[in-house]
């Protein structure tokens, strides 16, 4: 029988049927963070239960944490308590953990890939919905709820149901100033934010497979901003070299076999597929308050026709914007780049790049902050602290940051914040603030010129 | 300003009085579409380590402006409106795993939520938590809305050993779906966590057969 690349996946990890629909599914790999475990780490201690499998966890302190000054004492004192309540349950449990000021700390879906620990065809959860971003390895990893970290934590499995399948094509070669951040708004603009819900996705096509792994994974990290359940790609030989790099192996042509044999059959059925064009693709920018209202960069917001919902007329109060407007020179006020969608090497590089030489504009804040200690050395290595700072951004140390307005990083009411993170939820970057998201590339040229800009036109003008 | 929000709580109840198998209530309508989690409870309430107490912060940018006082507008702060089951509109919970959400919507009072349809990892968070999702069409819905815009008072009855909801002066039984097994975990107010691991012998002999490449 021919299978999808997900279904070959999944039957390797179900332990056993429970009902018609809910399995025990193994998993390889748990990451953990502050924020969702602690109440499980308290339910194992009530029920007086051992972790089952230390070895398949992993923890780092992420959501919390400052991005300035990170060698001091956390300010705020909740914060504060729950980073270190991840530090003492690590240790009583024995969980291995990248706390603040490890060399090996960052945004939990930046550093799994990183320490070689995401790798092909595993299973991999985490308190966290961007866990999708795994994914990009060929990898079933979703998100998941205290509730569900606590059954991880006893027993190594959590029990879920078989979602559905989609297969999302991308054909073609993207054009210029267009990237995967782009590909990934586009589809959820076409899909709606709730448009894969009940779904795994696999991508699939050209264009996702000439994409970098970085890349990818900006790709399956917003699969969730569409409801899918996550989102998968196919391995290759991108995926082999990268963990290879990663992840030294005395038995890697083992390993290799296996990662291989890890592709949809020909034939095989999804319940739903999709087909787009990358030519079709330009640059992207939000307008409202879900990730799914988002519009090409030169592109104006739908008619009243179109969005009439109380919802949507709430975002775009919420917003400031109106019907049919033109989003192109909307004067802006802040720029982020960060966040698990797009806080790695390359797009650090990219911004770097793209701002040589030249200076942010003087209405503008913009911070960088780097996915990980890691992905920070990298970035001075290679000298591009020098290239941001010398252009007016701030580069910061490694979190979660102003993605979503729970440690110092905020953004204040009414202001417009281009940002490169997941979600533009109403206060999700602070109460009030508005948020904008966009490509790396497209931040960088909005900061250059205080407003926003179509980044196609300045590369013409290079 | 916060004692008038206690009225509309109920008391809380121990881990063992969750279970439950029918619910008479009126019910409290927000016809938004696309509710995220981070309007449900935002990321600054997030920081307590424990599972109580997140009520207070239900929908707390919409329930209060942001000098703190209360938005007599937004329907928890409408007298008119109390009751155990909230009515929300297309794809409820959408957004980040929080399950404080779920948390937060039952510490409040609530024990169901009906929608037409839920975003997953809501949905099992709520499961896990004797909140019941419940999915029903996006005719049905708007039925239910406008019932409750004619009456405020209209009374909900749900049977979950029958699948069935049905309300004042409607003539048809609404039917709906849950699997099995949390339908079975919801009425016997049975632990998911328990159970796994009164199957950690199976799980380990599982494991020690299964190769991690």
């Amino acid at each position: 029988m021919t299978k999808t690349l997900f279904d070959k996946i999944w039957e390797r990890h179900v332990v056993e049927n429970i009902d018609d629909k809910q399995v025990i599914l193994y998993i390889d790999q748990h990451y953990i963070h502050e924020v969702t475990s602690p109440q499980a780490f308290d339910g194992l201690r009530k029920r007086k239960v051992k972790l089952f499998n230390k070895a398949r966890t992993l923890a780092t302190a992420d959501h919390n944490v400052p991005t300035k000054d990170q060698h001091l004492p956390i300010k705020d004192p909740l914060s504060r308590k729950q980073v270190e309540m991840l530090s003492t349950n690590c240790r009583e449990f024995e969980v291995e953990l990248f706390g603040l000021n490890d060399p090996n700390q960052g945004i939990v879906h930046v550093i799994g890939p990183e320490q070689g620990k995401t790798r092909p065809g595993m299973t991999i959860v985490c308190g966290d919905s961007h866990t999708s971003t795994h994914g990009a390895f060929g990898c079933i990893a979703f998100g998941i709820g205290t509730s569900e970290v606590e059954q991880v934590l006893a027993s190594q499995c959590v029990i879920q149901s078989k979602p559905k399948q989609m297969r999302i094509n991308v054909e073609g070669e993207l054009s210029p100033g267009v990237t995967a951040k782009d590909i990934i708004l586009y589809i959820i603009a076409k899909l709606g934010v709730g448009g894969a819900t009940g779904h795994f996705v696999e991508y699939a096509g050209e264009t996702i497979e000439s994409l970098s792994m970085e890349a990818r994974m900006t790709i399956c990290n917003m699969s969730i901003e569409m409801g899918a359940r996550g989102g998968l790609i196919a391995p290759d030989k991108h995926t082999l070299a990268y963990v290879k790099s990663k992840f030294p192996n005395e038995n890697w042509e083992e390993s290799e076999k296996y990662y291989n044999s890890l592709f949809t059959d020909d034939d095989a059925r999804f319940d739903v597929e999709y087909n787009f064009m990358a030519k079709d693709i330009a640059p992207m920018i939000t307008y409202g308050t879900n990730p799914g209202m988002g519009i090409k960069i030169d592109g104006t917001v739908p008619t009243k026709e179109k969005l009439s919902s109380a919802s949507s007329m709430q975002a775009l109060e919420y917003m400031g914007l109106v019907h049919e407007q033109k989003i192109i020179d909307l004067p802006i006020d802040y720029v982020f780049i960060g966040s698990c969608t797009n806080s790695r090497i390359e797009d650090l590089r990219q911004v770097a790049k793209y701002v040589q030489g030249k200076k942010i504009a003087s209405n503008v804040k913009a911070i960088v902050v780097p996915g990980s200690h890691k992905v920070s050395e990298q970035a001075k290595e290679e000298g591009l602290d020098l290239i941001l700072e010398n252009a007016g951004f701030e580069l910061r140390g490694p979190g979660c940051s102003a993605c979503l307005g729970m440690n110092e990083d905020k953004i204040p009411s009414g202001k417009y914040c281009v940002s490169t993170s997941n979600r533009n939820f109403e206060g999700r970057q602070g109460p009030g603030a508005r948020t904008l998201l966009a490509s790396p590339l497209t931040a960088a040229a909005c900061a250059l010129n205080g407003k926003i800009t179509d980044v196609r036109k300045e590369i013409e003008t290079v | 300003m916060r004692s008038q929000w206690k009225n509309y709580r109920r008391k809380k109840r121990n881990r063992d009085s969750m279970k439950f198998t029918q619910i008479k209530s009126t019910a409290v309508p927000l016809p938004m579409e696309d509710i995220d989690t981070d309007q449900i409870i935002p990321a600054r309430f997030l920081k307590s380590t424990s599972r109580e107490g997140f009520g207070e912060n239900l929908f707390r940018d919409w329930r209060y402006h942001t000098e703190n006082t209360q938005n007599p507008d937004f329907i928890l702060n409408n007298e008119n409106f109390s009751g155990s089951i909230l009515v929300a509109g297309k794809n409820f919970g959408c957004g980040s795993s929080r399950e404080h959400a779920a948390w937060a919507i039952k510490d409040y009072g609530f024990d169901v939520v009906i929608s037409s349809f839920f975003a997953d990892i809501f949905k099992n968070n709520a499961l896990n938590n004797q909140l019941l999702p419940l999915t029903v069409s996006p005719y049905v819905l708007d039925q239910i809305f406008n019932a409750i815009e004619e009456n405020t008072q209209t009374s909900f009855e749900i049977n979950l050993e029958e699948q069935t909801l049905k309300w004042q002066n409607s003539s048809d039984i609404i039917t709906f779906e849950i699997d099995p097994f949390k339908k079975h975990c919801i009425i016997n107010g049975m632990d998911t966590i328990d159970f796994l691991i009164s199957k950690r012998d199976a799980i380990k002999t599982f494991e020690n057969e299964h190769v991690v490449y």
